[in-house]
């Protein structure tokens, strides 16, 4: 079933195949004659973004809280190497985007036209795969291809350039169902051995803990049932990095909570001082691990990844295991099951009281006093005020990411959307926007820090544009918060550059947008303007002004090992006293 | 900063570990990598070494199949074993790959380098340079009254040595085209 068009209709044709039904993108010369074909149809809605990074992570959000392919549209030049943070944004945390450029036309490749760039080649080590299409016949199957790319296997972002001649050209389209994909098939199927042995080893354990990430939730929400399913059988404790956090619910029994750099105590050192670390679908990152030489002395150490390249890069593994995380659990509880469902439950008991006493130590604690507001205490209402909500929350990149991650808890995958790998600032207000055209309905939040909310503010007029009614809720300390918090620590109380001075008036800046603007500064206020701005039916920019000098705790600082932590106020006190805690 | 008990001037002053994470003895391994020849494979692999800082040594790439536009690049590399391990996941990644050898622990490879030598001299150092090439089975595919140059096969060590020896004769110019390599027997 062949049939001749443009190569403009082919690529709006190839999307509605995929079962696109949202594009995020910005026109340009390169590529007007696709959005003429999309002002033709209606089947396929196109958000118009404000800046084409905006369109790259507004995808992002979209497939993070959908699980599908994000799309993005931009034209050649400058659209695309603006795209360029967004595609390695997405290659870093593994999110499936497909983004089409425009591009000069093919006779005109490599003279410096006007709007050129070698965008494939700037792309390359930025993309999963990316394809140069100069050939119409073969522009639809490139695209089937792309989508298979970007979604199978390790999911990321893939590009494909698009000369204008060829949007223009005829040639014949192939559906998506005569797109041969055999050439890339990554295993999904652990081997049977390997998982035979880690549930050998999960039965004998005295002090195991699962370590999860975002493989889970890219598997599928399958995945998350079936590690439910297996921790609460096994009783064993389990943690999550930031890329995994709503796999396994908050609200469970055996959730220690983040782990990592700015992860809670109890996960940190479970992780220390566990004899069995079962990495499902997470990647050893340098902020889990902390001092390598130290990293979880003790341990015997499986990994269930689908990249084969994740298994050895940094920890030596003892069980290897490649395949999807949904897969692999699958069979691992089907090996469990039938070898009789054992586990060292004495062993576990006792380890699980452990657990308790470093939970006990209650890492998170803070004391709100006094008339400002601490950050800590705005994203603790915050969960108490919204956690009934279906909502989504995205964040921008510092501390207030970090404490979204400590403070607020997520029941269910697909539920939070942060830049982990990369650490983009700005990440937020465009993911917010995707993840809320794919839930008009719900409730989508974007935790901010005021230095970070101001890289793509620009958004907002999106936001009106579209009538999403994205909340932004921004903890505003004036600070480049994490770097003056690393600076305080580690640079001497040096503060260069780390603050922000001429900040808008967050208030008259949502007006000057349409948005309702929400300002609050006294925590007896701070109940009723949430409340006010869940129950406003439109964007809200939410200014929280916060504690100016709040540091993020616990934190593992750099080359230390995971029992090595610092716990807050009562190890910090005395240094930042005895510096002076001079401000700037 | 006492209370952190963070050493001045150590590497622990940075936001990354600095710390090598492991020491192991350095190794060569001969990769070949069959890619589908699509515009940039080569580019996708060069960047990859590139990029993730692994060393090339010698690298040769050919279309070998026309038909199935298969490309073979044979890349001699080191690195620690784990680096070598990290090299090879990592172009097993690259989509348009579809098969990664190491010709160094899959069993007994041979491995030849073509090079070609222009030797300038006369007198005893000529006759010299022409018995030396043939004890090195070396053809003289170009010749003038000053000068040879020479053709020489064989594995990259006998090319070196062909090359120390031709140094002190008047070695002016030497191309070697890196190696290709096959796994011996009948697999």
């Amino acid at each position: 079933m062949t049939r001749q068009m443009t190569g403009a209709r082919m690529v709006v044709q190839a999307l509605k195949d995929q079962g696109v039904d949202t594009v995020f993108g910005y026109p340009g010369g390169a590529v007007l004659p696709i959005y003429d074909e999309i002002f033709q149809q209606n089947d396929i809605r196109h958000v118009l973004v404000r800046h084409e990074q905006g369109a790259v992570h507004a995808a992002e959000g979209y497939a993070r809280s959908t699980g599908k392919v994000g799309v993005a549209l931009v034209t050649s030049g400058p659209g695309a190497t603006n795209a360029v943070t967004g595609l390695t944004d997405a290659l870093l945390d593994s999110i499936p985007i497909v983004v089409l450029t425009g591009q000069v036309p093919t006779f005109m490749i490599g003279s410096d036209a006007f709007q050129e760039a070698d965008t494939v080649g700037i792309t390359r080590p930025c993309t999963k795969h990316n394809w140069l299409c100069k050939d119409t016949d073969a522009l639809s199957e490139t695209i089937h291809q792309a989508f298979h790319v970007a979604r199978s296997g390790r999911p990321g972002p893939v590009l494909i350039d698009i000369p204008k001649d060829v949007q223009f050209a005829n040639g014949e389209y192939s559906p998506p169902q005569a797109t041969n994909t055999s050439n890339y098939q990554p295993q999904l199927k652990g081997d049977i051995e390997s998982i035979t042995e880690l549930v050998e080893a999960l039965e004998s354990a005295e002090r195991p803990v699962f370590y999860t990430g975002g493989g889970v939730i890219n598997s599928g929400p399958a995945a998350s049932q079936l590690l439910r399913e297996l921790v609460d059988a096994t009783d064993i404790p389990i943690t999550s990095t930031l890329m995994g956090l709503g796999a396994y619910p908050a609200s469970g029994k055996n959730w220690l909570g983040m782990l990592g750099m700015h992860g809670l105590y109890e996960a940190n050192m479970a992780m220390h001082g566990c004899d069995l670390m079962i990495n499902i679908g997470a990647r050893f990152d340098d902020r889990i691990t902390g001092l390598l030489d130290a990293f979880s002395p003790g341990s015997k150490k499986a990994h269930i990844d689908i990249d084969p390249s994740s298994i050895n890069k940094v920890i030596r593994i003892d069980i290897p295991i490649v395949g999807d995380v949904g897969h692999v659990l699958e069979d691992l509880l089907k090996v469990w099951k039938a070898r009789g469902r054992k586990t060292n439950k004495a062993a576990i008991a006792k380890w699980n009281d452990q657990v308790a006493q470093w939970r006990s130590v209650d890492c998170l604690s803070f004391k709100q006093e006094g008339k400002i507001i601490k950050p800590q205490y705005a994203l603790q209402r915050l969960e108490a005020l919204t956690k009934d909500h279906d909502r989504y929350i995205t964040t921008e990149v510092g501390q207030h990411q970090m404490w979204a991650a400590q403070y607020l808890n997520f029941e269910d995958p697909n539920r939070w959307m942060t830049s982990g790998g990369l650490g983009t600032m700005g990440y937020g207000t465009p993911a917010s926007i995707g993840a809320q055209m794919a839930h008009p309905d719900s409730l989508v939040i974007n935790v901010a820090g005021e230095a970070s909310w101001l890289m793509n503010m620009q958004e907002m007029g999106t936001a009106m544009q579209f009538r999403l009614p994205v909340k932004q809720f921004i903890l505003n300390n004036e600070r480049l918060g994490m770097v003056r918090q690393w600076q305080e620590l580690l640079h001497g109380e040096r503060y260069s550059h780390s603050w922000s001075e001429a900040l808008p008036d967050f208030v008259k800046l949502a007006e000057a947008f349409g948005a309702k603007g929400i300002i609050c500064s006294d925590p007896d206020d701070l109940d009723d303007a949430i409340m006010e701005m869940i129950n406003y039916d439109g964007p809200v920019i939410f200014d929280c002004l916060v504690e100016k000098h709040e540091n993020c705790f616990p934190m593992i600082p750099s080359g230390k090992p995971h029992n090595e932590m610092l716990l807050g106020e009562a190890s910090t006190h005395d240094a930042i006293e005895a510096g002076g805690a001079v401000l700037v | 900063m006492a209370a952190l008990k963070i050493e001045k001037g150590s590497s622990k002053h940075s936001a990354y570990n600095l710390r090598p994470n492991f020491s192991d003895s350095q190794e060569t391994h001969t990769l070949a990598v069959v890619v589908e020849n699509e515009p940039g494979a080569l580019a996708r692999v060069i960047g990859l070494f590139s990029g993730r800082g692994y060393n090339i040594e010698s690298l040769t790439v050919a279309e070998v199949d026309h038909q199935g536009h298969l490309s073979r690049i044979t890349i001699v590399t080191k690195g620690t074993p784990q680096v070598i391990e990290q090299i090879k996941a990592q172009l097993g990644r690259i989509v348009p790959v579809s098969a990664v050898h190491d010709l160094t622990v899959d069993g007994p490879a041979v491995e030849r380098e073509l090079g070609l030598f222009k030797v300038n001299g006369d007198g005893e150092k000529r006759i010299e340079a022409l018995r030396l090439a043939e004890i090195f089975r070396a053809n003289v595919v170009d010749s003038t009254l000053e000068s040879f140059v020479f053709e020489i096969t064989g594995a990259p060590e006998k090319i070196d040595a062909f090359a120390d020896l031709m140094r002190p004769l008047g070695l002016l110019e030497v191309a070697r085209t890196g190696v290709a390599a096959l796994s011996r027997g009948a697999e």
